[in-house]
C-alpha cells in the first residue's frame, strides 16, 4: 500500500466510519439531493443519452430494433458517403460559405467597435448601439421573412433594381445571389451585437497610454494603430480560434430557411445535408456519420488554430 | 472609451479621437465621416422594420404600385382584421405563448432547483455534478442522435413536450445562477435554517426573494428563445399543425409560399393561394412586437451578460 492511499484511508476514516459519515451527510442533505434531481435527470436524458447514441454512426440504425438491438456495420455509411461523388459539392459548399463568412462578416463587428469607440458625443453612441442591437433578438425566421417580403418578386428591393438595371435581380431563388444573400443577413442581424465584446475589451485599455501617446505626438492613427487594436488584439485572436472551430458548421437553422429546389447546387452545404438525410429522409446512421466526422473535424481545427495562437504569444482559448 | 479627468482649472477629455485645438483638418473630416457613416448603419439597421410597418398599414394596391414609402397614403387596417380573423394565425399566436409561458416556467424551475443544490459546496458529490454540467457545454451528440432520444426513444413527436424539454436548462445560465446563490451571505440562510427551516424551506423563504431581479434576468432569456424558436417545433411537431408556434407558421406562409412548386407539396390548402404581401408584413410585426415591447430590458441585461462572459471566458 503507498504512503497515499495509506493518507487517504486516515483522512476518511476506515471502511465504516467512511460509510457512516457518507449516510449522515446523504441525510442531512436530503432535500438538496431531492432539488438535484430534475437537473440532473434532464442532462443523463437530453445530453448524455445523445452523446452515447452516436454509435449509431456505426451501425444500421432502426428505430424498431433500438441503438443496442441495431446490426453493427462498422465504417460502412463513412465508406458510402465518400463513395458518392456528390460529397465533395457538399464539402465546398460549405467551405465557401465559411470563407465568405470569416472574410465578409468577421472583421464588421471589429471595425465597428472601432468606429464606436472613436465618437465622443456619448448619448449618440449609446442611441446607435440601441438601434444596432435589435436585429440580434429577432428570430431568424422573421429575418428571412423580412428579406422575402422585400427582395421577393413582389418585393421593394426587387422592383426597385428592376427599374434601375431593366431587367430584375432573382435574390431569393438565384444560386448566383444564394451566398451573398446569407451573409448579407448575417452582417445585418449579427454586425450590431458583435461589437459588444470587442467594446468591452476597450474599456480596460488604460487612458493613460493615450496620454502618454499625445504627449508624445502620436495623431490620431498611431494611437489607434498602437494602443487601440494591440487592445483588442488577443479577444480578436480569440474570436478567430472560435471561428475556425466552426468552419465546418453553415449553421442549419438559417440555411435550411433560405434553401429551395432552385438553390439546391449551392444550398447543399455539410449541415443541410446531415439535416435532409437524417430528418426528412430518415436515414439516421448515415446523417450521424457525417454529423460525428465533422464534429472531430471541428475539433481538430480548434486544437491546431489554438496552438498557432500559442505559438503567436497569445493567450488562446485554454 | 472616453474618460473625463479633472484637473483644477480644466477638464481634459480623453480618448483616442482628438483633443481640443490640437485635432487637425484630416482628423475633423475623418470625425464627420465616422459620424455621417454610423448613423448610416444604425438607420440600414432598423429601416427594413420601419418599411415592415408602414406597408402593414397600407393597401395591397399601395404596396404594389408605390416604389418606396414609410407612411402609407391610405392607412388600412385590413392585414390586421385578416390576421385576427385568420383561426390559424391566432392559433399559432396562442400557441406561441403558451409554450414561451410554459418553457419559461420549467425553464427556471429546473435551473434554480439544479443551481440551488449546486451552490452548496458542502454537498457531497458536488464536482461530479459539477463536471457533468461542465463536459456538455463542449461535447455534445450532434442533431441526429438528439432527434432519436426525443423522437423515438421518448416519443415525444407531436406533443409539446418536444419543444417545452429539451431546453430545459442552459448550462451556461445555470452556472452563472450557481454563482448567484454562492455569493448570498451564508448567515442568512443558516438563520432560517437554525430555526427548522429545511433546505426547500430556506430556497423559498430567503433564497428565492433576494434572487427577483436575477431570477426577472435569466427569465426573460429563455422567454426570447421560445418565442423565437422554430426548429424543434418544426421537426418535432411536423403532423401536428395544431400546435405550430407562430414562427413555423411564419416559414409556412412567407418562405414556402414564395419558392418553387416542389416545396410547397407540404403547404396548407389554406394557403396555397400566397398571401396578400400587406398581410405578410402584418403578420411580421405581430410576431416581432413582443419582442420589442421587452427590447428595453434586453439591451440592459444581455449586454451585461455578455460582459460577464467575456471577461470571464
Amino acid at each position: 500500500m503507498t504512503t497515499k492511499a495509506a493518507e487517504r484511508k486516515a483522512v476518511r476514516g476506515t471502511g465504516r466510519e467512511y460509510w457512516q459519515r457518507l449516510g449522515n451527510n446523504l441525510k442531512r442533505d436530503k432535500w438538496l439531493y431531492l432539488l438535484l434531481v430534475p437537473g440532473v435527470i434532464y442532462f443523463i436524458v437530453f445530453k448524455y443519452l445523445p452523446m452515447f447514441g452516436i454509435v449509431i454512426a456505426f451501425e444500421n440504425y432502426v428505430p424498431y430494433s433500438g441503438v443496442l438491438g441495431s446490426e453493427w456495420v462498422g465504417l460502412k455509411w463513412f465508406q458510402s458517403f465518400f463513395g458518392y461523388p456528390d460529397w465533395i459539392t457538399y464539402l465546398t459548399n460549405t467551405l465557401i460559405l465559411s470563407l465568405m463568412n470569416l472574410l465578409f462578416f468577421f472583421p464588421a463587428p471589429i471595425i465597428l467597435a472601432l468606429l464606436l469607440n472613436e465618437m465622443r458625443c456619448l448619448r449618440y453612441k449609446k442611441t446607435l448601439q440601441t438601434m444596432l442591437y435589435v436585429p440580434h433578438f429577432i428570430s431568424i425566421v422573421i429575418v428571412v421573412s423580412i428579406t422575402f417580403v422585400m427582395f421577393g418578386s413582389s418585393g421593394i428591393v426587387y422592383k426597385l433594381t428592376a427599374q434601375l438595371l431593366g431587367h430584375p435581380i432573382k435574390y431569393m431563388s438565384s444560386p448566383d445571389t444564394f451566398r451573398w444573400m446569407i451573409i448579407g443577413q448575417t452582417i445585418w442581424k449579427e454586425t450590431g451585437w458583435g461589437t459588444i465584446i470587442f467594446l468591452a475589451a476597450l474599456t480596460n485599455v488604460d487612458t493613460q497610454l493615450y496620454e502618454a501617446a499625445m504627449v508624445d505626438g502620436a495623431g490620431r492613427f498611431r494611437r489607434l494603430w498602437h494602443i487601440t487594436l494591440p487592445a483588442i488584439r488577443s479577444t480578436i485572436v480569440l474570436m478567430l480560434i472560435l471561428r475556425m472551430g466552426s468552419m465546418l458548421d453553415t449553421g442549419y437553422d438559417h440555411l435550411i430557411l433560405m434553401a429551395n429546389s432552385m438553390n439546391r447546387k449551392v444550398s447543399q452545404t455539410l449541415d443541410v445535408f446531415v439535416y435532409q438525410q437524417g430528418i426528412q429522409q430518415g436515414r439516421f446512421s448515415y446523417a450521424s456519420a457525417i454529423g460525428l466526422m465533422k464534429s472531430v473535424v471541428s475539433v481538430t481545427l480548434v486544437l491546431i488554430s489554438n496552438k498557432i495562437a500559442h505559438l503567436m504569444g497569445e493567450q488562446g482559448l485554454y | 472609451m472616453d474618460k473625463t479627468i479633472s484637473s483644477p482649472n480644466r477638464k481634459l477629455k480623453i480618448s483616442s479621437g482628438p483633443v481640443g485645438q490640437s485635432s487637425s483638418v484630416g482628423s475633423r473630416i475623418f470625425d464627420i465621416f465616422n459620424y455621417v457613416f454610423l448613423t448610416l448603419v444604425a438607420v440600414t439597421t432598423i429601416l427594413p422594420f420601419v418599411y415592415i410597418i408602414g406597408a402593414s398599414f397600407a393597401t395591397e394596391y399601395e404596396i404594389a404600385t408605390r416604389p418606396m414609402f414609410f407612411i402609407p397614403q391610405n392607412v388600412s387596417t385590413a392585414a390586421y382584421e385578416f390576421i385576427f380573423s385568420s383561426n390559424k394565425i391566432l392559433r399559432g399566436f396562442t400557441n406561441s405563448i403558451f409554450i414561451t409561458v410554459c418553457g419559461t416556467a420549467i425553464n427556471l424551475f429546473c435551473t434554480v432547483t439544479m443551481a440551488y443544490a449546486l451552490s452548496k459546496t458542502r454537498l457531497r458529490g458536488r464536482n461530479f455534478f459539477l463536471n457533468m454540467v461542465i463536459i456538455s457545454m463542449f461535447f455534445s451528440g450532434g442533431m441526429i442522435p438528439g432527434y432519436i432520444v426525443i423522437a423515438n426513444i421518448l416519443n415525444l413527436s407531436n406533443t409539446y413536450w418536444s419543444v417545452l424539454l429539451p431546453g430545459a436548462i442552459s448550462a451556461y445560465n445555470m452556472m452563472i445562477v450557481k454563482n448567484f446563490f454562492q455569493s448570498i451571505p451564508q448567515e442568512l440562510e443558516e438563520s432560517a435554517s437554525m430555526d427548522g427551516c429545511t433546505d426547500i424551506g430556506v430556497l423559498l423563504k430567503i433564497v428565492l426573494p433576494l434572487s427577483l431581479p436575477v431570477l426577472a434576468t435569466f427569465g426573460l432569456f429563455y422567454a426570447v428563445g421560445h418565442w423565437n424558436a422554430y426548429f424543434g417545433a418544426m421537426i418535432y411537431m411536423k403532423s401536428a399543425k395544431e400546435k405550430w408556434p407562430l414562427q413555423v407558421l411564419l416559414r409556412e406562409l412567407i418562405i414556402l409560399s414564395n419558392g418553387s412548386a416542389g416545396d410547397m407539396n407540404n403547404m396548407d390548402p389554406e394557403f396555397i393561394q400566397p398571401p396578400e404581401q400587406s398581410v405578410k408584413m402584418a403578420v411580421i410585426v405581430v410576431s416581432t412586437v413582443p419582442i420589442m415591447l421587452v427590447y428595453p430590458f434586453l439591451q440592459k441585461y444581455f449586454v451585461k451578460g455578455v460582459m460577464v462572459g467575456a471577461l470571464k471566458g
